[in-house]
Order: structure tokens, then C-alpha cells, then sequence
């Protein structure tokens, strides 16, 4: 009855096409699975935090996904953007955790994981992995670690970053909340842990009413030198 | 009325005036590439029955432009006639514009013939004029009312289609939809049954779809009136933020200030003519 079709474009979202002639249909190898992940550092603790809906086009995959891979005792990882190479990334990582601890009988440090993920990256640069990565965890003295990569491998230390579909709308309110941008006045208190979880649960409570591919569940991984604890907590369904 | 005499009256029809500079602005030199701004959508669940003694309307209230959501309590559900009314899918603007011309049109016929107008006199009016535009306008339409003929539900496409059914599902989110529509439709429900069943395809509809969702409105039109309700179930996702984001004056940092005093130069007061002036 309607001659215009659905489609998914080139990145996997809807794409509407109205049909004019012979059109050119090109495979794309890459698709665009939704999906949000935060971290953030703090004085003696790190969290990392994703949503867990897997979506493709305007489907849902599904609603238990979640983007966050446990590492070692301390670190965690958090990978969002083409779930094929999140998946594919996160073996080629564990097994070069094990290939180093056979070899140097001790577990890979999170600063180390974040240098030799870079270069797992940037080993593809040709042809990249689709997947926006966030490490968090703690380094060796025991301090929280944030590092945050782009596609290719660039990667930097920071205190809090968010990635994946809903990062514009969470990295300002971190930014403000957290790093204390734009504001004077203002009494400037180390981030505490329950502090830094409430924030995160809000933040994402606001991301699943305004981003279309963030919802379902938030799982939170909690580390700190007692271990790595896990918090789920609901979000939108619809 | 002062600008009437500045600007020159609008023409009929679209106005392509500026699509030649559109085109040069898109495919431009290689740094100066401009995308066009995209339309939003309504990326909707919509649907319509045919019961026992009318037709029962449903939508969802979101709107989205690309991946976010735009409005969450937005009104899919348009006036067309006191016994008609129509749900739109697609171009949000197109829906809302197609809507109220056609609503416009059939109360200047009611005014001219003394009539209420027929559904299928707004279906031939919205056909005709989908397909003049050739597809360009990107409205999907369920137009369901209760006239002297009885209950009609149709569904009008972007290109000029029209099919007359007794239930349908349209949007994005119209596959699931039309999974619970297949499922539980019978004919001559009465009105608690077709409600639940149109409340629940468009429930479907916002689970299962992303460009679906918040709240479901329902339509009910009889020959006896209409019952807008708006809505009829609300989401039941109100998760509260636990801290209150809220900042205290002298938070925002003022950089600059500069003052321009307004000179009074000229006064006068013009006496003007009031109907029923005291």
C-alpha cells in the first residue's frame, strides 16, 4: 500500500527513502547498536556505569545487555557503539590480560591496559572498531583512573567521561556537577562514593527520557579496594 | 496590517524559491559542506477499531527529531470536524498543517450547506490533495468518524492512497501494533473491549518500538459526541532524579556589564476608538 520503505542507513539508524529510480544499495560492514557508558574516578573508588539496551534501527534487541566487562579485581571496562566489535574487542583483551599474567605471574595494571588497548586500536586503523571504550579502575596507589578512547586508539586520563549515544547530553551536567564548570560561588567537596552513584542513577534517569537508544536497565560496577560490587537499577522501557 | 503593505502576499502552493541555493549550500566546496536541517517526525504508534456503536482513535504522545526525543506529550490526535478526527504519522509538521487545512475546508463546507461533513468527503479531500504533491508531503493518516452513513475508519498514504478498514495500526511502531489488532479483533465490540484492545496495540507499539513512546491517548467518537481523553494511560516510568539540581543566585559568573541608558526623546498619545469603551 505505502510504496516508501524503511530502511537502515549506512550507521544501522532508520533511514527513509522514497523511490526514484534504481538506487545504489552499498553493504555497510559496521551497525549502530545504541547504548550509553559512563565513568567516573574518585579518591579512592571508580565507577563505571551502562545502560542496557541493545537496539538496532528502531528495534530492540534486547533489554539485558549490559555494556560493561569486568576486567581484572580492578579494572572494568565499558564499551558502547557496533556490539559485533565490543564483543570481538573485549576477547582479544582478555586474552591478552592472560598472555601477560602466564608470562610476568602478575594481573595487568589499569594504566597499562588502557596503553595496550590503544594500541589494539590503532593496530585497525584502517579498517577501525566501531566501539567508543571508557576503562575505569583503580591504579597502582590506589587511586580511581578514568581513561577514554576514541575509535582509532587516542586515549586520555580523565576524572569522568561519558560515551555512546546519549554522551552530548551527560558530559555537560558531569562537567557541572562534577568538575564545578561554569559555576562561582560554589563550595568545591571531594566527590564521595554515594554522592557519585546518585549523580550517575540521575543522570541516566534524565538520558532514558531524551535519548531514544538509552533505557531498559542502568548497571552500575562499583570498584574500589574491597572489590568490584555490582547495582542494578531500572530504567524506561518504552 | 501595517506589514501587509511591506512584505508581498504569500503565493499558493509550496514555494521553491530557495531550493537552487539549498543544492549549491549542500554540495559546496569541501569544508563549507552545510547539512539541511531535518524535519522532525512524530516516529509514532498509531491506531483506529470500528466497534459496535463508533470508532476508537489511539496514539502515543512522543516525538522524536533523529534520536532524541523532542516532545514527550505531543497530540497525534487532530481536529478535523465535530464527528471526525484523524491521527497523524511521519513529518510532524506535515501531519499538523494537512490536518487544519482539511479541517478548514470542511467547516467552510458545513457553513456553506448547512451539513455535517461526510468521513468520506475529508478521505477524498486528503487524497486528492497527497497526491498532487506527489509523496513530498510525508503524512500517514488515520481518519475515523461517525456520520449519517455510519462508523468509517480509513487510512490516507503520503502518495494519495486510501484503503477503508476496520481496524488498522500505522507509524513506526504500527508492526506490533497490528500484532495485538490481528490478534483480538472482533467485529461489534462494545466500548470497554475496543478501548482496552486499541490502549494495548499502542502499548505494543511503545514498548517495542523506539520512536514510540510516553503516554497513549484514545479518541472515542459516537454518534451521541466525543470523548478526547488525554491521556488514558499514562507511563508508568516516573523514576524521580534524588537530588534536587538546583543553583542559588551568584552561581552563574557575570563577566561584563555594560549599561545603555534609553533617552526619552519624543512622546505622544494617540486616542483610539474602543467598542464599548467606557
Amino acid at each position: 500500500m505505502m510504496i516508501s520503505a524503511r530502511a537502515y542507513g549506512d550507521n544501522g539508524k532508520m533511514k527513509e527513502h522514497h523511490y526514484t529510480g534504481p538506487v545504489e544499495h552499498k553493504f555497510s560492514p559496521y551497525a549502530f547498536n545504541g547504548g550509553t557508558v559512563l565513568a567516573v574516578a574518585g579518591e579512592d573508588f571508580a565507577l563505571v556505569a551502562s545502560d542496557t539496551r541493545l537496539s538496532e534501527g528502531y528495534s530492540i534487541h534486547s533489554r539485558d545487555s549490559p555494556k560493561c566487562y569486568k576486567l581484572t579485581d580492578t579494572t572494568v571496562i565499558g564499551c558502547s557503539g557496533f556490539h559485533g566489535d565490543c564483543l570481538t574487542l573485549t576477547k582479544i583483551i582478555e586474552a591478552r590480560l592472560k598472555m601477560y599474567k602466564h608470562s610476568n605471574n602478575k594481573s595487568m595494571t589499569s594504566g597499562a591496559i588502557a596503553a595496550m588497548l590503544s594500541t589494539i586500536l590503532y593496530g585497525k586503523r584502517f579498517f577501525p572498531y566501531y566501539v567508543y571504550n571508557i576503562i575505569g579502575g583503580l591504579d597502582e596507589e590506589g587511586r580511581g583512573a578514568v581513561y577514554s578512547f576514541d575509535p582509532v586508539g587516542s586515549y586520555q586520563r580523565d576524572t569522568y567521561k561519558a560515551g555512546g549515544s546519549a554522551s552530548a547530553m551527560l558530559q555537560p551536567l558531569l562537567d557541572n556537577q562534577i568538575g564545578f564548570k561554569n559555576m562561582e560561588n560554589v563550595e568545591q567537596l571531594p566527590l564521595t562514593l554515594e554522592k557519585a552513584v546518585q549523580l550517575v542513577k540521575d543522570v541516566f534517569i534524565s538520558a532514558a527520557e531524551r535519548d531514544v537508544y538509552t533505557g531498559d536497565a542502568l548497571k552500575i560496577c562499583i570498584i574500589t579496594k574491597e572489590g568490584i560490587r555490582e547495582e542494578i537499577v531500572p530504567l524506561r522501557k518504552d | 496590517m501595517a506589514l501587509s503593505n511591506v512584505l508581498e502576499p504569500a503565493g499558493s502552493g509550496f514555494n521553491f524559491e530557495n531550493s537552487t541555493r539549498n543544492i549549491v549550500l549542500e554540495n559546496g566546496s569541501e569544508e563549507g559542506k552545510i547539512k539541511a536541517p531535518k524535519p522532525m517526525k512524530t516516529g509514532t504508534t498509531i491506531a483506529g477499531v470500528v466497534y459496535k456503536d463508533g470508532v476508537v482513535l489511539g496514539a502515543d504522545t512522543r516525538a522524536t527529531s533523529e534520536e532524541v526525543v523532542a516532545d514527550k506529550m505531543c497530540a497525534k490526535i487532530h481536529y478535523i470536524a465535530p464527528n471526525i478526527y484523524c491521527c497523524g504519522a511521519g513529518t510532524a509538521a506535515d501531519t499538523e498543517k494537512t490536518t487544519d487545512m482539511l479541517s478548514s475546508n470542511l467547516t467552510i463546507f458545513s457553513m456553506n450547506s448547512g451539513r455535517n461533513p461526510r468521513v468520506v468527503m475529508a478521505v477524498n479531500i486528503l487524497q486528492d490533495m497527497l497526491f498532487r504533491y506527489r509523496g513530498m508531503i510525508g503524512a500517514h493518516l488515520i481518519l475515523g468518524g461517525v456520520d449519517c452513513t455510519g462508523s468509517h475508519l480509513y487510512t490516507v498514504g503520503p502518495y494519495g492512497s486510501m484503503d477503508k478498514v476496520p481496524y488498522l495500526a500505522m507509524g513506526s511502531g504500527k508492526l506490533p501494533a497490528m500484532g495485538i489488532l490481528e490478534d483480538r479483533f472482533k467485529g461489534n465490540m462494545d466500548l470497554e473491549e475496543a478501548k482496552a484492545l486499541v490502549s494495548d496495540a499502542i502499548h505494543a507499539g511503545i514498548m517495542s518500538d523506539l520512536g514510540s513512546g510516553n503516554n497513549i491517548d484514545l479518541c472515542v467518537i459516537t454518534k451521541e459526541g466525543v470523548d478526547y481523553i488525554r491521556p488514558h494511560r499514562e507511563s508508568i516510568y516516573n523514576y524521580k532524579r534524588q537530588a534536587k539540581y538546583k543553583y542559588k543566585p551568584g552561581t552563574t559568573p557575570v563577566l561584563n556589564k555594560t549599561v545603555n541608558q534609553l533617552e526619552l526623546v519624543h512622546e505622544t498619545v494617540q486616542m483610539m476608538e474602543t467598542a464599548g469603551s467606557s
